[in-house]
């Protein structure tokens, strides 16, 4: 079996308060149906409950989505959440309402890509290929 | 310098989440490490281990009966492990994997193991993984470990095969798709679960099946239908005072050993497809032919056990 007929594997988690999971569903939808095996954590969750299923789940990348404006503190508590359980290695997207300046924060805070409501879906998907595929790599050389 | 294997070994040991989760990959992908990990793993632990099989139809209420399950094996003390399995999507190959929702109260409790799997449409495939990961899970330390698939078709039933216990979750308001089942039940079930106990038509569910295990029930003298109400978490305790039971029964009668030998064979089995799988593609490419498919998969076997081509 070559490594490109393993499905890659994603948890889409939605940190924070907000309830608004229609975004997070349709990309854990978009993804499955480019052959991506999505684990999804429900709403309402901790950065550290995000962050120890990732690990247990053994995902190639997270991805994240939040609405209620939190995402400046939610986002990078989730990769330092993986940085302190040994997945300092696994990429996490995010995506949501996020004004462009807070945009090169979050990746300065250690994100991946950040997408907003115009991204087109594609892009995003695209995104998370890449992610798995660096990840996978990364795998492989050790 | 330590090798992979041997660094996801300790690290299954001293029951390093991230270890466990490699580990797994590493058998669900058929990596390099799969073998010699596999091999290595404490055997002791894999005996002891009670696998438990969880399904039945969709709405059921497996999901939410399997949380209950862990709430109260945790406050017994013991680690658990999930495998939770779902199927992938025929065409896309992807698959979306719901069922940490109702887990995720447990998601930061270290012993409380939980993988998904897809079945990634392999012909029983499957099941050498799940079974793999059972182990390692074991190997990991877990006491309890169970398996939780949706009980519709037969990759599905053939993963419930490999629990040592196997409980079929029904609910009233099924109709028709309990009677289409009925037959199927005593097959594959020890322990019929009517959840949602408190719903209409729970009473008449409840003697229909008892009626169907009665002749089961003789063998052990342990009740066979039980009730409960999962959301509620009532029911569970009754429910897995009567398995651990049972296990004793199966333990004792030298059955549970029984049914792990004929599990590995199924195993076996699926390894050996596995991997003569990607010899036989192939050895189709290299010999494009258009005779009967019966009559040229005869002949590719034969290329293969004698691949000089020399007739006997």
């Amino acid at each position: 079996m070559t490594k490109q007929q393993i499905p890659y594997r994603v948890l889409i988690g939605k940190p924070g308060l907000d309830g608004h999971d229609r975004g997070a569903k349709f990309i854990a939808r978009a993804l499955r149906d480019e052959g991506f095996e999505v684990i999804y954590t429900g709403i309402r969750r901790t950065a550290a409950e995000i962050a120890a299923t990732a690990i247990q789940e053994d995902v190639d990348v997270v991805g994240l989505s939040s609405l209620s404006g939190a995402h400046l503190r939610l986002f990078p508590e989730v990769v330092n959440e993986l940085k302190a359980r040994g997945g300092a290695d696994i990429p996490v997207l995010g995506g949501g309402v996020i004004p462009d300046e807070d945009i090169e924060i979050l990746l300065r805070e250690g994100l991946n890509a950040i997408f907003t409501p115009g991204t087109p879906a594609d892009v995003i998907i695209q995104s998370f290929t890449k992610a798995s595929q660096q990840h996978r790599d990364h795998d492989f050389q050790r | 310098m330590i090798s992979k294997g041997e660094e996801l070994l300790t690290g299954l040991k001293e029951q390093d989440p991230r270890a466990i989760g490699r580990a797994i990959s590493a058998v669900e992908n058929n990596g390099d490490v799969a073998a010699d990990l596999l091999a290595a793993l404490d055997q002791d632990l894999i005996d002891k281990v009670l696998v438990l099989g969880i399904t039945g139809p969709p709405g059921a209420g497996k999901s939410t009966l399997t949380a209950g399950m862990i709430k109260t094996i945790r406050e017994q003390g013991q680690r658990v492990g999930i495998i939770a399995v779902d199927p992938s999507s025929p065409i896309s190959g992807g698959a979306i994997l719901g069922d940490r929702i109702r887990m995720m109260d447990h998601a930061l409790d270290p012993d409380v193991v939980v993988r998904s799997m897809a079945t990634r449409g392999r012909l029983g495939g499957l099941c050498s993984s799940a079974g793999a990961a059972v182990r390692i899970m074991a190997a990991s330390g877990c006491e309890v470990i169970i398996i939780e698939t949706v009980g519709v078709g037969q990759s599905e039933m053939d993963i419930v095969r490999l629990a040592d216990i196997t409980l079929m979750v029904l609910a009233p308001g099924f109709g028709d798709d309990i009677q289409a089942m009925k037959a199927g039940i005593l097959e594959v079930a020890d322990f019929l679960v009517v959840n949602k106990s408190d719903q209409p038509g729970a009473e008449a569910l409840c003697m229909d099946m008892e009626q169907i295990f009665s002749a089961k029930v003789e063998e052990s003298g342990i009740t066979r239908v039980l009730q409960t109400i999962a959301s509620e978490n009532r029911g569970i305790d009754t429910l897995l005072a009567t398995v651990h039971r049972f296990a004793e029964h199966l333990d004792t009668h030298g059955i549970k050993a029984q049914r792990r030998s004929q599990a590995l064979d199924a195993e076996t089995l699926d390894w050996i497809l596995e991997i003569l799988r990607p010899r036989f593609i192939l050895a189709m490419k290299d010999n494009p032919k258009q005779t009967d498919p019966r009559i040229r998969a005869q002949e590719l076997i034969n290329t293969i056990h004698n691949p000089h081509n020399i007739t006997p």
